[in-house]
C-alpha cells in the first residue's frame, strides 16, 4: 500500500450491501421483547386553554395500558430555545399539538382509544402569519418566555412573539444607499417545507427501576439527545443510553430532540415496559417539525461599476409554535445575509416568531438556503438594472481570500477556497458564453442562470468531536466514531483516510453502524456538514496517538531510536532501511518474545477536535467568528419554461464546489447530485399547505410531491475545485448540505435572465410561475397562448 | 380472523390473520420480514413494494387474505444461493443507496424489471420506477447501476467527476 492508496478514490460505502440485502435495521424495525405501542392524541385547534380531558373511555379499551396527557410529564425542553412541553401543558398552541397519549398493548387498541380521549378546550386567538404575530395586540403564544433556558448566543424578547432577535450590523447602510446609483428593493417568501426523511420520527423507549433509561430512535444526534433530556429532566447523563442503529434519513430534521423524551417518560409511567412511537405520515406532517417559512425584505444599492455598497434585510421567520432550534436557523441566515460577497455596509435584522402552526427545525443548509434565495437574486436583478453580465457582477463583488472580511467581520484566510475558480468551473460547466438551445416549442423558453453560495456548520464555538481508534488480535481496527452515518458515507471517507495512515487495505476499518452514547467516541450533532471535518480531524489525531504508541514499543523491540522508525505498508520500518520491519501485527496487542516474555499491549489511539477559533457574536453588530471553515459553490442550470403552464423543466444541472480534497469522489458525486435532486424539489414542488385554523392541509406524498426518477435532469455535471485548508483533514472540508443551496436561486436566476419574469416565492410551482408571468410579463404569456393555440389548431386541422 | 397460506421466499408460510390485516402487517409483524418497510402508509412512496404472484405491488394497499395461496418475493428472496445479484452489486458499486431506507423496493423493483426486460430504455426504467420515491436523491446512481447490468458494460460511477 502506498501513502495515498485509498484517499481520494471512489470507495463505495461499506454499509451498502446491507441495505441491498434488506438486512440494515432501522429504529422502525426495531423491536423488544413486551413492547407496548404509543399512539398521540391531537388537538384539534390551534390555539386553546385545556379546560379539561376526558380519559374514562379511552381507559376502558381493551388492550389499553396508559392514557397520559401533560400534566404526568411538565417538563420543559429544549436544545438552544428549550420552550417545548412533551405533552401540551394548560394550553395548546397548534392544531396537531399532542395533549395525551395512549400506550396499549397493540397498536390497533392505542388507536381506537385515541379517539375516545374528549378534551374540552376554551379557544384563545391564533395567529397564522409571522409579520402580524409580531404586532402589539397579537395573541401571545409563550406568555413565560423569560422562564425559559435559552442557549447563551440567543435573544428572546419576553412578552412579544419574538424567539429571537438577531442583529448584524457592519459599516454604515444609509451612507452606502447614498454612494448608490441603483436600488434593489424587493420582497421575498419561502414557503414551509416538509424534510421527508422517508423513515418517519419514530423511537423505542424503556425505563428501568435502576433509574436507567435506554433509547433507540431514528435521530443525527445522540448525544444532544442524551444531553436535553438529562438537563430537561435531571437525570445524570450516564443513566440515559441513546442508541441509534441505521436512519433513515435526516436532513436536519432529526438533529435535536424529537419523541425520545415522551416516550421514555411514557415507559416509566407504564410500570417500566418498552413503549414504541411510531408518527404516521399525517402526524409527522401535523405534529413534527418542518422547515420555517420565510418573509424577507431587502433593499440594496449597487454602483454603475456593479460594487454592492450597501445591503439591508430583514428576515421575519415562521417559526410555528415552538422556535427550539429554529431560532440558531433565523441566527445562520442572518449572519450569512452577504453570502459569497464583500459589502461594506450591512444592516441585518432576523428575527424568529412565534404562529400557531407547526413547530419548525433544522433543515439541510438551514439559514444560507433562504439567505441565497434572497441575496443571489438580488445581485441578478442589480446585473439587469446596470446591463451587466451576472457573472460580472458577481465578479466585482466576490470575497477575496487573503484580504476580505465576512459579513460577520472574520478574515477570510487564504486557505480557505477559491470563489473565483468556483465562478469560472460553474461558467465553463454551463459553456456560459455559448449559445443557448432552442426550446422544444414555441411557447417555452429556454433559459440558463446560476447562484453561488456558501456555508458552514452552524454549531457553538464549544462542539467537539472525538474518535477512538482500536486495534484487533489481527492488526484490523475498529474505529469508534460517534458521527452519524444516514447516507453521506463519513465513515467510509474517514476509514480510508485511517488505512492509508497505517498503510493497510481500507477493509481492515471498519466503523459498526449503530451509535451508542455509552460505546460511541462523543461527537456533538451529526449537523451542517461538520462530521468530515471535525471528526476526521479527530480521526487523524486519533492514528497520531496509536502511532506513537506502536513506534515506542518497536522502537524498544528494534533497539532503534523512534525517530527513526515509521509506520508504512502495515508495519514498523527502520526509514532507509525497509528490510528492517515489524508487521504491526506483531505489535498492536504487545509483542511476543521467542521465550514468550510479552511488552507492550492493545493498542487504543485517542483524538478530540474542538474548535480555538470560533466566537459568540456581538449581540449588537453580529460580528465575531461564528463558524469553522466555509465551503464555497455554485450552482448553474439550463431549463425549459413552458410559459403556457407555468412548469419548469430542468434539463443540465451543475454543481461546483471547493471541498478543500476530494477524500471520496464517488461519495462526494452522491451528494453532489442527491442535493440538486432535493434542492430542486423544494424549488419547483413542495410546499407545506394550512387552512386558516393552521391544520396542514397535504401531510401526504399525493399532494406534498417529491421528486421522482422522472424530474432528473439528464445532463449533470458534478465538479469539484480543491484548495486545501491547512487545519482540515488532508486539507478537506464538509459538503453535505452545501449541495442545496444554490439550486432554487439559479433556477430562478435563469427564468428572470431570459423573461425578466421575477419568481419571489418559492416554490417555483406552475401556479405561482403562471401567475407571475401573467401579472408581469402579460404580453409574453399573449404571445406563447397564441404560438400554442396555432399549434393545436394546426394539429386539429390535421386531424 | 382467518387462517391463510403464503408462499414468501420460497418457504410455504401459515397464518391466522386479521380479515383488515394489510399484507405489509402480515409481512413485517407476523413474518418479521424487515426489508419491506413503509413511509406514507396509502400507497405513494413504494417501500412497501413486493412480488405477489407475477406482479409489483404495494403491499399497504393489499390485504393479507388477497395473497391467499399466491407467492410472495422480497428483496431476502432474490438472493437465494447468497450470492449478491447482478443489480445488487451494481447498487453497491455505484453508490445507488445512501440512507437506505428505500433501497431494497428500488433493488426489487429493477431486479424485476431486468428479469422481465434485460435491455430497459431509460423511459421504461422511469416508467417502471415511477411508483417508488428516494428522498436522498440517488436517482443518478440507480439509473447508472440499471444501465452496467443492462447492457453488461461497465462503467465507473466518478466518471463525470472530473478535476477541475
Amino acid at each position: 500500500m502506498t501513502a495515498d492508496a485509498f484517499v481520494g478514490k471512489a470507495v463505495p460505502p461499506e454499509d451498502t450491501v446491507r441495505k441491498v440485502t434488506g438486512t440494515a435495521l432501522y429504529t422502525y424495525d426495531w423491536e423488544v421483547p413486551g413492547t407496548l405501542y404509543a399512539k398521540l392524541v391531537t388537538s384539534t385547534v390551534p390555539h386553546a386553554k385545556i379546560v379539561r380531558i376526558s380519559l374514562e373511555s379511552a381507559k376502558a379499551v381493551p388492550g389499553v395500558v396508559a392514557v397520559l396527557t401533560g400534566k404526568d410529564m411538565p417538563f420543559r425542553v429544549g436544545m438552544y430555545a428549550g420552550d417545548r412541553d412533551l405533552l401540551a401543558v394548560e394550553k395548546v398552541r397548534w392544531a396537531g399539538h399532542p395533549v395525551a397519549l395512549v400506550v396499549a398493548e397493540t397498536l390497533e387498541a392505542g388507536e381506537r382509544a385515541s379517539e375516545l380521549v374528549d378534551v374540552e378546550y376554551e379557544t384563545l386567538p391564533a395567529v397564522f402569519d409571522p409579520v402580524k404575530a409580531m404586532e402589539a395586540d397579537a395573541p401571545l403564544l409563550h406568555e413565560r418566555m423569560e422562564e425559559y433556558k435559552h442557549a447563551p448566543v440567543f435573544y428572546p424578547v419576553p412578552g412579544t412573539n419574538i424567539a429571537n432577535r438577531f442583529r448584524l450590523v457592519h459599516g454604515d447602510v444609509e451612507k452606502g444607499f447614498g454612494q448608490a446609483d441603483e436600488l434593489v428593493e424587493e420582497e421575498f417568501r419561502i414557503s414551509h417545507v416538509s424534510h421527508a426523511y422517508l423513515e418517519t420520527q419514530n423511537v423505542v423507549a424503556q425505563a428501568y427501576r435502576d433509574g436507567t433509561y435506554e433509547i433507540w430512535t431514528s435521530a443525527q444526534s445522540p448525544f444532544v439527545v442524551r444531553q436535553i433530556i438529562s438537563e430537561s429532566l435531571n437525570i445524570p447523563y450516564n443513566k440515559i443510553t441513546i442508541r441509534v442503529p441505521f436512519v433513515g434519513g435526516g436532513f436536519g430534521g432529526k438533529a435535536g430532540l424529537q419523541w425520545e423524551a415522551l416516550a421514555a417518560m411514557a415507559s416509566k409511567a407504564v410500570g417500566y415496559r418498552p413503549v414504541k412511537l411510531v408518527l404516521s405520515r399525517k402526524e409527522n406532517f401535523s405534529s413534527g417539525a418542518s422547515r420555517e417559512g420565510v418573509v424577507a425584505n431587502v433593499k440594496a444599492g449597487f454602483t454603475k461599476d456593479g460594487k454592492c455598497v450597501a445591503y439591508k434585510v430583514r428576515f421575519v421567520l415562521d417559526a410555528g409554535a415552538y422556535a427550539d432550534y429554529t431560532v440558531n436557523v433565523s441566527r445562520a441566515m442572518g449572519y450569512s445575509a452577504e453570502g459569497v460577497y464583500e459589502v461594506p455596509n450591512v444592516q441585518c435584522e432576523s428575527l424568529a416568531v412565534y404562529t400557531n402552526k407547526v413547530p419548525t427545525t433544522a433543515m439541510r443548509g438551514f439559514g444560507y438556503s433562504e439567505s441565497n434565495w434572497v441575496l443571489e437574486q438580488v445581485f441578478e436583478r442589480a446585473a439587469k438594472k446596470l446591463g451587466m453580465d451576472s457573472a460580472k457582477i458577481r465578479r466585482v463583488n466576490l470575497l477575496r481570500p487573503g484580504e476580505s472580511h465576512t459579513a460577520t467581520g472574520e478574515k477570510v484566510r487564504e486557505d480557505v477556497g477559491d470563489p473565483r475558480k468556483v465562478l469560472q468551473t460553474v461558467l465553463e460547466g454551463i459553456d456560459w458564453d455559448g449559445k443557448v438551445e432552442r426550446p422544444s416549442e414555441p411557447w417555452k423558453v429556454r433559459a440558463r442562470g446560476f447562484a453561488l453560495c456558501v456555508k458552514g456548520p452552524s454549531q457553538p464555538p464549544n462542539a467537539s468531536s472525538s474518535a477512538i481508534l482500536k486495534f484487533n488480535e489481527d492488526s484490523t481496527i475498529d474505529l469508534v466514531l460517534g458521527t452519524g452515518n444516514f447516507g453521506q458515507g463519513t465513515a467510509t471517507a474517514i476509514s480510508q483516510m485511517v488505512a492509508d495512515q497505517f498503510g493497510v487495505a481500507v477493509e481492515k476499518v471498519r466503523v459498526d453502524p449503530v451509535r451508542d452514547t455509552g460505546k460511541s467516541a462523543y461527537t456533538w450533532q451529526t449537523v451542517g456538514s461538520r462530521g468530515l471535518f471535525t471528526d476526521g480531524v479527530a480521526t487523524l489525531r486519533a492514528c497520531e496517538d496509536a502511532k506513537g504508541q506502536i513506534l515506542d514499543l518497536a522502537s524498544q523491540v528494534m533497539r532503534l531510536p523512534k525517530s527513526e522508525l515509521e509506520v508504512a505498508e502495515g508495519a514498523v520500518k527502520a526509514k532507509g532501511r525497509p528490510w528492517l520491519s515489524i508487521p504491526l501485527r506483531e505489535l498492536v496487542f504487545g509483542y511476543v518474545y521467542p521465550n514468550g516474555n510479552t511488552v507492550g499491549g492493545p493498542v487504543i489511539g485517542r483524538g478530540q477536535y474542538t474548535s480555538s477559533l470560533n466566537t459568540y457574536l456581538d449581540p449588537q453588530t453580529g460580528q465575531g467568528v461564528p463558524t469553522i471553515f466555509h465551503t464555497f459553490g455554485g450552482t448553474a442550470v439550463d431549463i425549459e419554461l413552458d410559459l403556457v403552464t407555468g412548469a419548469i423543466e430542468v434539463k443540465k444541472a451543475v454543481q461546483v464546489f471547493d471541498v478543500g480534497k476530494a477524500i471520496n469522489p464517488l461519495l462526494l458525486k452522491m451528494q453532489l447530485d442527491g442535493g440538486f435532486i432535493m434542492g430542486m424539489s423544494i424549488a419547483l414542488f413542495e410546499k407545506i399547505k394550512f387552512d386558516e385554523q393552521g391544520w396542514v392541509m397535504n401531510p401526504n406524498f399525493t399532494s406534498y410531491y417529491l421528486a421522482r426518477m422522472k424530474d432528473v435532469p439528464k445532463d449533470f455535471v458534478a465538479r469539484y475545485v480543491e484548495t486545501p485548508q491547512f487545519d482540515g483533514p488532508l486539507g478537506a472540508r464538509g459538503i453535505g448540505e452545501l449541495s442545496m443551496i444554490s439550486v432554487a436561486s439559479a433556477i430562478s436566476n435563469a427564468v428572470f435572465r431570459s423573461t425578466g419574469v421575477k419568481l419571489n416565492n418559492l416554490p417555483m410551482s406552475p401556479e405561482e410561475v403562471w401567475a407571475a408571468i401573467s401579472s408581469q410579463k402579460p404580453e409574453l404569456l399573449a404571445k406563447a397562448m397564441e404560438s400554442y393555440g396555432r399549434v393545436e389548431t394546426a394539429v386539429k386541422a390535421r386531424q | 380472523m382467518r387462517e391463510i397460506t403464503v408462499r414468501v421466499n420460497g418457504q410455504e408460510r401459515k397464518r391466522l390473520v386479521k380479515d383488515n390485516e394489510l399484507l405489509l402487517d402480515f409481512l413485517r409483524e407476523r413474518l418479521e420480514v424487515r426489508s419491506v418497510k413503509a413511509a406514507c402508509w396509502r400507497g405513494e412512496c413504494g417501500l412497501c413494494t413486493v412480488k405477489l404472484g407475477d406482479h409489483l405491488v404495494k403491499s399497504c394497499l393489499v390485504l393479507a387474505v388477497e395473497a391467499d395461496g399466491k407467492e410472495v418475493e422480497t428483496v431476502e428472496g432474490i438472493t437465494p444461493d447468497g450470492e449478491l445479484t447482478p443489480i445488487q452489486k451494481a447498487f453497491v458499486s455505484h453508490g445507488a443507496a445512501q440512507c437506505g431506507f428505500c433501497t431494497p423496493a428500488w433493488v426489487l423493483a429493477t431486479h424485476e424489471l431486468l428479469q422481465a426486460n434485460p435491455h430497459p430504455s431509460e423511459a421504461e426504467l422511469t416508467e417502471a420506477t415511477s411508483g417508488l420515491v428516494c428522498r436522498c436523491g440517488t436517482y443518478n446512481q440507480i439509473r447508472e447501476a440499471v444501465e452496467e447490468v443492462s447492457q453488461a458494460r461497465p462503467r465507473l460511477a466518478k466518471e463525470n467527476l472530473a478535476s477541475s
